[in-house]
């Protein structure tokens, strides 16, 4: 079933040349914007923004460039390597820095510099009145940098470099206004539980040196068809960790929604289309290691059904709409780790959909954006409503991505989801219905709570408070809408049933045959196209017949348990944080009480025996002439005891 | 070889007396004695080696101790004519 | 001298009895004269009873075959130190004695210990010892000085030079330190002179019985005028009532007036 993998194809990467030995530009070139504006200060303020967006442009164009040259290759020259220094010359642990373009990174690639560039052009407009607008660019670009490195590093050390860097842009932005304490409380929140995951991934690392003596992607992979299945179980699990923490997948997932207290761009870039997929991408990059532990695998497949599941419940009852979309996201990504962990069947359709999804994920937050600047800001779904009238193009725009996400058919959502829907049905024993039917309840879910989410900000009557004008945005917003919405339009149709996608990825991830499932084709797609409808049509009639209450009801205990994240927090607080607290105090007791006071009570004694002692001063010469004179008889004393 | 032991038992009871008593210049005298039981240690071994160079020794001691005799007792007056009084119990300042 | 120092020299060299004998009446005196002056109350008898015991070491000495240091010994220590000693408690105050009441706790106790200790510590470690007794006899061939002469000026020349050096220190630290200065302006003889008229009597004062017949210190003088000078007595036997009148005779001068019968023994 499965065929050979990604082994033989990074090991024989071609040596970069022609327009490929500029590969290292990619990352450098945001990076060199990211350091001339955080170090430039506010005299880069006027040209800030613009630098800002130039450079990720740039990259792009470069990286389409390269596409463009991959495309007219041969499928075995199609693995670029390429050499950058010699970084850790350790003795027995030789690691040199390069950069890895196959066909897998050249995805993320362009996916990074185009959506980038878009949402850059995007916070021009949508930043202009913030005074730190120079700053939010230097961090923006700082982030394209990271995420550059991270999917072009061919080595996990250096993947690992970029996977900080990402999680430090993250931090940097979500808390972005750091003056506001419950923003910068978020930005906390994010890192600790980024830093969780990032544990599992440097013990992963670890384990690799132990096993292979190397963390390069070619030694590692080569390796691992012969370690034991004990080695790379323990590797994949790590890996899972690591993956779990940046994509929030259950149970690192309660960062997600406190992180959309960052400007909206942030939530669009970071937090839907790139950073929080790197986790996916590692997973699919290390298929080797999975395909040697199947039980890794089938945890990375149950962590991505139960994350899918768990942020479509969140989803239906958020009125907040970026928290909504977050928990979207947060689905969105269960899809594309349970592909993932289906095996070889499904990595390239967990790629897939993550291009789609950081389409229309990203302009439909860009869209949110774009009506919250016309709302002054509010982002309360029960305040909104009939904003289609007032905003038409990002109404237009926004519909587009809500068809995609729920799955429409011929829209790109459709083409991805059904078929990662599929997938999951293929397999022997309770897997395929387990996750088959999960993925299944998921789409009808997200249909449900997408279309509330579409209909109660763009239709139904309007229940805008007073001071509320909204208008269209300007120019510089309104066009990466259009853009991201044609591509979530159109690129499934380009790249689903064509099988390019497929095609493209095989010598990455391997040959993905179309297997049978449990269930016939037919009846899984239309079962998919039923459960869509009937989710939307449901949300339609709850919210767009009936009037929105502008007051949140009570509602039931599922809506109750929905709107506090199904209590993630209150589980962490009471399994890790009470008992972290507590063993804080101990300890501080601890120090307090038992090496202060030793310290102070060593100080004490030593105080008071001198006290003791100074009385042998008495001051009177004969005092110490006795002490003398039995100084002299100890003396003779020893003498005659040594000669005896 | 009596004569040592009787040196040792002079050494005593003037080291006993530099103890007890308070009168400066008893001790000084005590002192004085405790010099003269070494001397006469001296005398007894140059007799026991066969050689004069115990006698010299005591002979140097003996004028070492007149010496000393001299400053000490110049020392003692000075300070009697300042305090009236000649107890060594008086500089007892550098106590605790 | 030299034929003292022979003589004796030769009786001890003999180690018999009369060594022993010296020695075991000398012992017991010095020790008890060593305790002895550790107890007494008064500091001069400290100092005597020390004297004391210089001199029996001094015979010690000499009975040891060191004739020349026994006589140093009574002549410097016990001569000129000890006599330094008596001078020094003479000036600074013969009658301060010490109370024997110990004034630091448990000093007499610890004190007495210590020394009983150091003193048995020594005496047993000294009861191991043995040693030979070759006795003095060809180191002193050419007479006990000689051969401290040949030995001093050889061996020890050093030591020598630098005890002399010593000596002339201490002269000289003793003079600093003894020297009284003048707190007070010396007082030139013109001064002397205005200070002597200042006072009611300028001339000397006269002696006692200088114009009267008698010379007798309770006798007052007559003044040029035949009162009796109450200033030519002490204000003492005036204040006790023991003066006696000018012209009154005592009972045996008369006695011995009338016993002459001088022709020439007038009274006037």
């Amino acid at each position: 079933m499965t065929t050979l993998l990604a082994a033989d194809g990074t090991s024989e990467a071609a040596a970069a040349s022609g327009v490929f030995s500029l590969t290292w530009v990619l990352v450098a070139l945001p990076l060199l914007g990211a350091l001339i504006l955080l170090v430039g200060g506010r005299r880069t303020d006027r040209f800030g923004h613009l630098l800002g967006t130039a450079m990720p442009a740039v990259s792009f164009v470069l990286g389409l460039v390269m596409f463009l040259t991959m495309l007219g290759r041969d499928t075995e020259e199609r693995s670029i390597g390429q050499h950058l220094f010699s970084w850790v010359p350790a003795g027995s642990f030789q690691l040199d820095a390069g950069l890895l373009l196959d066909q897998l990174s050249m995805c993320f690639v362009l996916l990074v510099t185009g959506v980038g560039t878009l949402i850059h052009v995007y916070s021009i407009a949508y930043m202009e009145h913030d005074r730190d607008r120079r700053r939010f660019f230097g961090y923006l670009n700082l982030f394209i940098a990271a995420m550059l490195l991270l999917v072009l590093a061919d080595s996990y050390l250096l993947l690992y470099v970029g996977w900080e860097g990402v999680g430090l842009a993250s931090y940097l932005l979500i808390g972005f206004w750091s003056h506001v304490p419950a923003y910068a409380a978020a930005a906390k929140k994010a890192f600790v539980v980024n830093r969780v995951g990032d544990f599992g991934l440097s013990v992963a690392i670890m384990i690799m040196f132990f096993q292979f003596g190397s963390v390069g992607f070619a030694d590692v992979f080569a390796g691992a068809d012969g370690a034991s299945k004990a080695a790379l179980t323990a590797i994949g699990l790590m890996l899972l960790l690591g993956a779990c923490g940046k994509s929030a997948q259950f149970p690192l997932q309660s960062w997600l929604l406190d992180a959309m207290a960052g400007p909206t761009p942030v939530s669009a870039l970071i937090h839907a289309a790139t950073m929080v997929t790197a986790g996916v991408y590692l997973v699919v990059r290390s298929a080797p290691i999975f395909e040697g532990a199947p039980n890794a695998q089938l945890a990375v497949a149950i962590v991505g059904a139960i994350t899918l599941l768990f942020g479509a419940i969140i989803g239906c009852a958020k009125d907040d709409i970026k928290k909504a979309l977050a928990a979207s996201t947060m689905s969105q990504i269960g899809y594309m780790m349970l592909a993932a962990g289906l095996g070889p069947v499904g990595y390239a359709f967990a790629i897939f959909h993550l291009l789609t999804h950081g389409f229309f994920k990203a302009g439909m937050f860009l869209g949110a954006g774009s009506v919250m600047h016309g709302m002054n800001d509010r982002v309360d779904m029960r305040r909104f409503g009939g904003i289609s009238t007032v905003m038409k193009v990002t109404w237009a725009t926004f519909a587009l991505g809500w068809l995609a996400i729920i799955g429409f058919p011929g829209l790109s959502g459709f083409w991805s989801k059904d078929k990662i829907i599929e997938s999951a049905f293929v397999g022997e024993g309770w897997r395929p219905w387990v996750f088959g039917l999960t993925a299944l309840i998921g789409a009808g879910i997200t249909a449900f709570y997408m279309t509330r989410l579409f209909v109660m900000t763009f239709h139904g009557r309007r229940r805008w408070e007073d001071d509320v004008h909204p208008h269209e945005s300007p120019a510089l917003m309104t066009v990466p809408l259009v853009v991201l919405a044609l591509g979530s339009a159109l690129l499934g149709l380009l790249l689903g049933p064509t099988g390019a996608i497929q095609a493209w990825l095989e010598p990455v991830v391997g040959e993905t045959r179309e297997e049978h499932g449990v269930l016939p084709l037919w009846l899984t797609t239309s079962l998919t196209i039923a459960l869509v409808l009937l989710g939307a049509g449901l949300a339609a009639l709850l919210y767009l017949r009936r009037p929105v209450e502008t007051r949140a009801p009570v509602g039931s205990v599922a809506t109750r348990a929905a709107r506090r994240d199904l209590y993630q927090d209150t589980v962490n607080e009471s399994v890790f944080m009470r008992p972290g607290q507590y063993l804080t105090r101990s300890l501080v007791f601890f120090d307090n009480r038992g090496v202060d006071g030793a310290v102070n009570g060593l100080a004490a004694l030593l105080g008071g025996s001198s006290g003791r002692f100074r009385r042998l001063q008495t001051g009177f010469v004969r005092s110490y002439a006795l002490s003398m004179l039995v100084g002299a008889a100890l003396v003779v004393g020893a003498m005659l005891l040594v000669r005896l | 070889m009596n004569y040592i032991y009787l040196s040792a038992v002079l050494f005593s009871i003037g080291s006993a007396g530099v103890l007890l008593r308070r009168n400066a210049i008893v001790v000084f005298m005590s002192v004085e004695l405790m010099l003269n039981a070494a001397n006469l240690a001296f005398v007894s071994f140059a007799r026991m080696h066969g050689n004069l160079d115990g006698q010299v020794i005591a002979f140097f001691v003996m004028v070492v101790a007149a010496a000393e005799v001299v400053i000490g007792l110049a020392i003692i007056m000075t300070i009697f004519r300042t305090r009236q009084s000649a107890s060594v119990d008086g500089a007892n300042l550098l106590r605790y | 001298m030299t034929g003292l120092a022979t003589t004796v020299s030769a009786a001890a060299t003999d180690t018999g009895t009369g060594e022993a004998v010296a020695f075991w009446l000398l012992a017991p005196v010095a020790v008890l004269a060593a305790a002895g002056m550790l107890l007494m109350k008064k500091a001069v008898h400290s100092a005597l009873l020390l004297a004391l015991v210089m001199l029996c070491l001094a015979v010690l000495y000499i009975a040891q075959d060191a004739p020349f240091l026994g006589v140093v010994q009574v002549v410097v220590y016990t001569g000129a130190v000890m006599m330094l000693f008596l001078f020094v408690l003479m000036l600074v105050g013969v009658d301060s004695g010490d109370s024997l009441v110990e004034t630091l706790r448990g000093q007499r106790v610890a004190a007495l210990l210590a020394a009983l200790g150091f003193a048995g510590l020594v005496i047993f470690g000294l009861g191991d010892v043995t040693m030979g007794n070759s006795g003095l006899g060809t180191a002193n061939e050419d007479g006990n000085v000689e051969g401290l002469a040949n030995l001093m000026f050889s061996r020890y020349v050093f030591a020598f030079e630098a005890t002399s050096a010593l000596l002339i220190t201490a002269a000289l630290g003793a003079m600093i330190l003894a020297h009284r200065e003048r707190l007070v302006a010396k007082l030139s003889q013109r001064e002397l002179s205005v200070e002597r008229f200042r006072h009611p009597h300028p001339s000397p004062l006269p002696g006692p019985g200088v114009y009267a017949r008698h010379n007798a210190v309770d006798t007052p003088a007559l003044l040029p005028d035949g009162t009796p000078a109450e200033i030519s007595v002490s204000r003492v036997l005036t204040a006790r009532g023991d003066v006696r009148a000018p012209d009154a005779t005592p009972a045996d001068v008369r006695e011995i007036e009338r016993g002459r019968n001088d022709p020439r023994g007038v009274e006037q």
